[in-house]
C-alpha cells in the first residue's frame, strides 16, 4: 500500500470523534453509564430506569434514547463508546450486538463481515 | 542497572477473558489467537524478567470523564482489577514496585512528562488480559508490574510522536536505575478495530500488516501521522497503536522481532502479537 496521506483532517464517514464538544453535550450520560461498574448501581437502575436517569440529570434525548436503546442516538447525544458499552452490557448486548445495531445488519452478517476482513 | 529485555505487545480484547476464565482456548474461533502466545511464554521463562512496565488504556474503569489524565502512572505496592460493568472475572491482584515507579516518575517529569501520579489505581482488561497472556501463572510468580495509562478515550490524544517519544523517555529513565533489575516493556490495545458509529465492525489488514512490520525497523515511519489519520487508517479504537509506538519508543537497543502472530478477528478487532528483543 501506499504511505497514508498525513494532510487531509476530513470528516471520517460514520465517525464521531469524542471531542471536548461531545465530552460535554454526553457527560450526564456517560457519568450514568460508568455509575454501572458497581453492581448495586445496575440493580438500581433497573428496578427503576425512570428515577435513575432523573438522578443522572440526563436531557430528554438522552433518556430518549436509553429507553429506545438505540446506540447511535446515543452517540449523537454525547454517549462515549467505553461507557455505553457498559450500559449495553446490562441487556446481555455484547460490541458485536452492538456493531450489529449500528450497522443495520444482523449480527450473524456483521460477525461473517469481521470473518470476511481476514480474507 | 536496570536494563530493558524487551518489549511485548498483545491485543486485549475483553472477550478474551472471557475464554480464558471458560478454558476454551483450544475452540477454532480462539486457537489461532491462543496459540501465538506460548512461543512468547517460552522466551519469558527463559529470560524471567522482574517487572513489567505495562503501557496501556484505561477503559472507564480508574478514570471517568470528571478527571482524563493524557498519562498516568501507577506508583503502588498493589493493582487490583475491579468490576468493570460487564462480568469480566475477577482475578488476582498484581504486585507493583513502587520505589521503581516513584524513579520513573523522577526521571519522567525531569525529562518534561508531566504524568499523573496514583498511589492507588485499579487496572482493567488493557492492563490485566495481556499480563494474563504472557504469565498465566503471574501471581505464584510475584511479578512486579508498572501500569502506564495514555487516554484513548477522549480527543485531544497524544499524537504518535509524543506517545514514542514518551517511550525514548521512559527507556531513558528505566535503564537508569541503580539496581539490577530485568524489565520488559508492554504495549497493549490494537491492531485496528472500531465499535462506535455507523462504522463499526472497520477492519485495515493492510494497515496493521504496516503496523507489525514497521514498528520493528522503522516506528519513526508513524511519527508524522496525526491521530485523525490514524483513527481513518486504524478505526476509532486503532488509534490504541499509540500505545504500541510509546513501548517501541523504550526499546534502546537492537530490536529484533523473535515472534509474531496476527489474527482476523476476535471480537471486532484484528489481534496482534509481537515479542521484540532488546539487544545492547
Amino acid at each position: 500500500m501506499t504511505a497514508p496521506d498525513m494532510t487531509t483532517d476530513e470528516p471520517i464517514p460514520g465517525t464521531v470523534m469524542f471531542d471536548g464538544a461531545q465530552a460535554m453535550k454526553g457527560y450526564a450520560l456517560n457519568k450514568l453509564c460508568y455509575s454501572f461498574n458497581r453492581k448495586e448501581n445496575r440493580e438500581a437502575f433497573l428496578a427503576d430506569k425512570e428515577a435513575y436517569m432523573a438522578r443522572y440529570g440526563l436531557n430528554e434525548q438522552q433518556k430518549q434514547a436509553v429507553r429506545d436503546m438505540v446506540v447511535l442516538d446515543m452517540i449523537e447525544a454525547g454517549g462515549n463508546i467505553y461507557y455505553l458499552a457498559k450500559l449495553a452490557g446490562i441487556y446481555g448486548l455484547n460490541v458485536q450486538d452492538v456493531g450489529a445495531q449500528q450497522t443495520g445488519v444482523t449480527v450473524e452478517a456483521f460477525k461473517e463481515k469481521l470473518l470476511r476482513a481476514g480474507d | 542497572m536496570a536494563k530493558i529485555i524487551g518489549g511485548l505487545t498483545s491485543s486485549h480484547i475483553p472477550a478474551i477473558a472471557g475464554a480464558i476464565a471458560k478454558g476454551i482456548g483450544e475452540e477454532p474461533y480462539w486457537k489461532p489467537f491462543f496459540d501465538g502466545y506460548p512461543p512468547v511464554r517460552d522466551w519469558l521463562a527463559e529470560v524471567q524478567p522482574d517487572v513489567a512496565v505495562v503501557i496501556y488504556n484505561d477503559h472507564g474503569l480508574n478514570f471517568f470523564l470528571d478527571k482524563q489524565p493524557t498519562f498516568a502512572i501507577g506508583a503502588a505496592a498493589e493493582y487490583r482489577n475491579e468490576d468493570e460493568g460487564w462480568g469480566i472475572p475477577r482475578i488476582a491482584p498484581f504486585k507493583g514496585a513502587p520505589e521503581f515507579s516513584w524513579h520513573l516518575i523522577e526521571r519522567l517529569v525531569a525529562d518534561e512528562f508531566d504524568l499523573m501520579t496514583c498511589q492507588e489505581m485499579a487496572v482493567d482488561h488493557g492492563f490485566t488480559v495481556p499480563m494474563q497472556l504472557f504469565w498465566p501463572d503471574y501471581d505464584a510468580l510475584g511479578i512486579r508490574t508498572v501500569p502506564l495509562a495514555i487516554n484513548t478515550v477522549q480527543h485531544p490524544l497524544p499524537s504518535p510522536a509524543r506517545c514514542y517519544k514518551l517511550g525514548l523517555s521512559l527507556g531513558r529513565a528505566i535503564e537508569s536505575y541503580p539496581e539490577d533489575l530485568k524489565v520488559v516493556v508492554l504495549g497493549t490495545g490494537g491492531l485496528s478495530h472500531q465499535l462506535d458509529g455507523r462504522r463499526a465492525g472497520f477492519i485495515n489488514k493492510d494497515f496493521d500488516r504496516l503496523c507489525m512490520e514497521k514498528i520493528v525497523d522503522d516506528p519513526e515511519y508513524f511519527t508524522g501521522m496525526s491521530i485523525h489519520e490514524l483513527v481513518r487508517e486504524a478505526g476509532a479504537q486503532g488509534a490504541e497503536f499509540i500505545i504500541w509506538l510509546a513501548m517501541r519508543g523504550a526499546l534502546t537497543g537492537r530490536v529484533t522481532a523473535l515472534h509474531s502472530n496476527y489474527h482476523i478477528p476476535i471480537s471486532n478487532t484484528a489481534a496482534g502479537l509481537l515479542c521484540l528483543e532488546n539487544a545492547a
